[in-house]
């Protein structure tokens, strides 16, 4: 599975990996559910450093992305609006 | 938890379609393709022109206020030393207030050159796709009948069009930080000019503004230990090594 990161580059990862992927995302999602600042930003990053655990794609890959993932600096009121969708974890 | 309600992922799905979807000439729409991505490009660099030219900015507004403060703080201690320490605290005030006023012009030089790094990364990724965009037509455009020729295309497509999203995304940001910036540069435009950082020997009274914005700097714990630190140098100077009359600072023959 390709993860992009937004602003930051392609990441591939393992179907292994993929389990733990889903449940950092549900824990993100817990966190904004409660409207925790503090905790969404930690959980967001604990998200993203699994995800940089993957392997970086080159530059020139040219192949699409199965999932994007907010910038590193998004805020919660961002993550609540714009960068939110109803269930289109690709499971 | 299904059900409830505004639920949402963070793992947002590509939004960006194919370009070529049912091309009736594939060669052309992938030429089309093609000088699209180059325009995109070519937007993304002038983005980063203005984010250099708003950081630009920012420095001289610094280096102005560098010098309001240099000249505040030699006005103090003059002040001082001719035993006007009202004036003197006064000068300091002004001074605290432009260092305060310069601790966040350097935030956000900071956050308009991380802006800036990150443009020019997402720039050198999307050259680098957009390169590799160009050699792939070329080879599918040379082996046009391959039945999945259009698919790869797309597909490639989607890809540097997604690369594309994320560059205009990054600019989208830059330009909203930008944005903030240019209302703070203005704000401190108009302080100047309400005299706010103005030198306080040459000031009447332009009442209100002045005031408000001390009260809000006033910081009074901050000018005071510097009065304090300025008076002690003012007499570890003065004792030892002057000339034995005290000679004042007429260095006149």
């Amino acid at each position: 599975m390709i993860v992009r990161i937004a602003t930051e580059g392609q990441y591939r990862l393992a179907e292994e990996q993929l389990p733990r992927l889903h449940e950092l995302d549900a824990e993100v999602v817990a966190a904004a559910e409660l409207a925790d600042a503090g905790l969404f930003e930690r959980r967001f990053a604990g998200l993203l450093e699994f995800v940089r655990s993957g392997e970086l794609l080159e530059d020139a890959y040219l192949g699409p992305s199965d999932a994007i993932l907010p910038p590193p600096d998004v805020s919660l009121a961002e993550a609540t609006t714009e960068f939110s969708t109803d269930d289109l974890i690709p499971s | 938890m299904p059900g409830l309600e505004g639920r949402f992922s963070t793992l947002v799905k590509a939004k960006v379609s194919a370009v070529l979807d049912r091309a009736e000439d594939p060669a052309e729409t992938l030429d089309y393709s093609y000088e699209k991505q180059l325009e995109l490009l070519q937007q993304a660099k002038s983005g980063i022109v203005d984010v250099v030219t708003s950081k630009k900015r920012l420095q001289l507004q610094e280096g102005t206020l560098r010098e309001q403060a240099a000249k505040l703080d030699g006005q103090a201690r003059q002040a001082l030393a001719a035993g006007n320490e009202d004036l003197s605290r006064q000068a300091l005030m002004r001074k605290q207030a432009i260092e305060d006023e310069l601790g966040s012009l350097d935030q956000q030089v900071g956050d308009l050159e991380r802006q800036q790094q990150q443009l020019t990364d997402g720039e050198n990724k999307l050259q680098a796709k957009v390169e590799a965009f160009r050699t792939k037509k070329e080879v599918i455009k040379a082996q046009y009948s391959a039945a999945d020729a259009q698919v790869q295309i797309s597909e490639a497509a989607t890809g540097v069009g997604e690369q594309m999203a994320d560059v205009g995304l990054a600019m989208q940001r830059a330009v909203d930080k930008t944005e903030n910036m240019k209302a703070r540069a203005d704000a401190v435009g108009e302080l100047e000019q309400a005299g706010t950082f103005d030198d306080p020997t040459e000031l009447g009274g332009s009442g209100d503004d002045l005031d408000r914005q001390l009260a809000q700097v006033t910081s009074a714990g901050v000018v005071d230990s510097e009065l304090e630190k300025m008076k002690a140098e003012l007499a570890a100077g003065a004792a030892p090594h002057q000339l034995p009359s005290g000679g004042e600072k007429e260095a006149g023959s």
